[in-house]
């Protein structure tokens, strides 16, 4: 825990990779609303903003829109905030129960749902926010409990669900990336099925693929590259100011 | 001033003016409502729930309740006594504890069937109930299972050049509404003070009969209030009942923030043996208050 509070040249840990790779999911948004769930995608997002992403929105998780300095900019209830989903100003980084292989997520419940296994939080806006503005995904522990065949629930809309439901549903359908404490993966194949984009540096494809309950697609080539590194800069944004507790370092811990 | 006290304190009396006079206690809010009715609770999971009228209601003998809510322990609450036959909505969740243990539990045992779905179809269905429509159009739940385990849902086509197909979002009509303000008048102008109106005001106006429960009731609002803050307009209500940490133990903010400690021995605890300590057969709000006060005296 203590690697966290300097900036001299100690070694990326995976966690700051992962804050990195969630940070980049708002990469060239412009002035969008960004919705991180969870904490490494929260210090990802804060960072994205104090960098290559100055013009994203935040909130300060209730009702106000916060700048980088916590003050207040704008006011953001419940109601607004569904005004800026089913608008597409928005990015969110959703947590994910089970996700399957064309992006079809689930956080509602797991067994039949008539009478559950084990009951979740229910769908959410998981609906409303993967039919109107990109979502993306954050895995804090890539395994094949989360990466199923098929998932037991689909709250949020996969690539092949919304196909099958026709244009309204596929209208502004994106699932820009998914990120786990080991890789990047996204859906940037001809059938729209997951891939990995990048692995965390120490991870290998083998790994991930052993992680996950159905088969990978890979960059074409078959190279799968590494999850870049962060800047010196970023290192100490991260570091220093977004997360100086190092909290990011309890949801992954390095191996 | 408390609601037995009041001056006219006559259930739908009037004043020396003529002007209809709401107060009334929450048992009376309770004995309007009977089993089998479709009730809508206002706040956000964890948040302003109307908890002294839930609390009112778990002491009553109504059940077989249709509830409709942004769920937290309003719900889990009444899932654990076994009142609610169906519950409508998005999610339930304690905020600070993500899944509510009590809601689980029913889900689990088969106890509760449920109409689930996304947040921004419930709110929909809201608008269409307060503006008197059939439905409104949402893209949300296409593509999602919410259609599967909702086979009664419709959609519908745009009749103009687009063509697109939406979800017809049913009006979601409440029999009876129940919501939590900051301060009330006795007529029934609500007012609430912090960051987040939710969506109390449509659920009032969704509903036949709608009953606001107050942390202070006020004679009026005086020449310095901010309008924006009169969420709740006193033509939809027709009770008012002053009750003092009303929302407790969720949050009520500025006037309170959520009771952690008390919450987590709420999702900690059996339902059997929270319920005899804190909401025993014959005990009322005040005796529910001096329970909770001494759990957090043993806890020092």
């Amino acid at each position: 825990m203590t690697e966290g509070t300097g900036t001299t040249a100690q070694a990326v840990t995976r966690a700051e990779y992962c804050v990195i790779a969630c940070a980049d999911a708002w990469r060239n948004d412009g002035e969008v609303l960004a919705s991180p769930m969870g904490l490494v995608p929260g210090i990802g997002a804060r960072l994205a903003r104090r960098t290559f992403a100055p013009d994203l929105l935040l909130t300060d998780g209730e009702a106000t829109l916060v700048g980088p300095d916590g003050a207040a900019e704008g006011w953001l209830p419940y109601r607004q905030h569904l005004t800026f989903v089913t608008g597409g100003r928005r990015h969110v980084m959703m947590g994910a129960s089970q996700l399957d292989r064309f992006g079809n997520q689930n956080i509602s419940c797991i067994g039949d749902w008539e009478r559950p296994d084990r009951q979740l939080l229910g769908v959410r806006g998981a609906p409303v926010n993967t039919l109107n503005n990109p979502v993306s995904y954050w895995v804090p522990r890539h395994s094949r409990r989360v990466f199923v065949e098929k998932v037991d629930m689909i709250s949020g809309v996969g690539y092949d669900s919304a196909a099958a439901a026709g244009p309204s549903a596929t209208r502004y359908h994106r699932i820009p990336r998914v990120v786990t404490n080991l890789a990047v993966l996204d859906f940037e194949t001809p059938d729209r099925a997951m891939r990995i984009a990048s692995v965390h540096p120490g991870v290998t494809v083998d790994e991930v693929q052993e992680a996950t309950g159905f088969t990978l697609a890979l960059p074409e080539g078959g190279e799968v590259p590494d999850t870049r590194a962060p800047t010196a800069e970023e290192l100490r944004l991260i570091r220093d100011v977004v997360d100086p507790r190092a909290l990011r370092e309890r949801e992954v811990r390095s191996v | 001033m408390t609601a037995s006290t009041g001056t006219t304190g006559t259930t739908g009396g009037h004043d020396r003016t003529g002007r209809a006079d709401k107060l009334m206690t929450a048992d009376e809010v309770v004995g309007r409502l009977r089993s089998g009715m479709t009730i809508g609770i206002g706040g956000w999971g964890s948040r302003r729930k109307p908890m002294a009228l839930v609390r009112a209601l778990l002491r009553s003998d109504v059940t077989d309740l249709t509830v409709v809510s942004y769920g937290g322990p309003d719900v889990g609450m009444l899932a654990a006594a076994g009142r609610i036959r169906r519950l409508v909505g998005a999610f339930v969740t304690l905020d600070s504890i993500p899944l509510e243990p009590h809601f689980r539990a029913a889900r689990q045992r088969g106890a509760l069937a449920m109409t689930e779905v996304d947040e921004a179809m419930f709110m929909w269905g809201l608008h269409a109930a307060a503006n008197r429509l059939p439905f409104l159009p949402v893209r949300a739940g296409l593509g999602s299972d919410v259609m599967r385990v909702n086979p009664e849902l419709r959609t519908v086509t745009s009749p103009y050049e687009d063509g697109e197909t939406f979800v017809a979002m049913p009006a979601l009509r409440l029999d009876a509404a129940l919501v939590h303000m900051n301060r009330a008048d006795r007529r029934g102008n609500g007012q609430y003070l912090g960051p987040d109106p939710y969506f109390d005001d449509l659920f009032c106006e969704a509903a036949d009969r709608a009953y606001v429960s107050c942390e202070r009731l006020v004679d009026g609002f005086g020449p310095d209030v901010t309008p924006q803050s009169l969420l709740i307009k006193r033509h939809v209500v027709t009770g008012v009942v002053e009750a003092p940490l009303g929302a407790d133990f969720t949050s009520c903010v500025p006037d309170y923030a959520r009771d952690e400690a008390f919450q987590k021995l709420y999702a900690s605890t059996p339902w059997a043996e929270f319920a005899e300590r804190f909401l025993p057969p014959g005990g009322d709000e005040k005796q529910y208050r001096s329970a909770v006060q001494a759990w957090h005296e043993e806890q020092k």
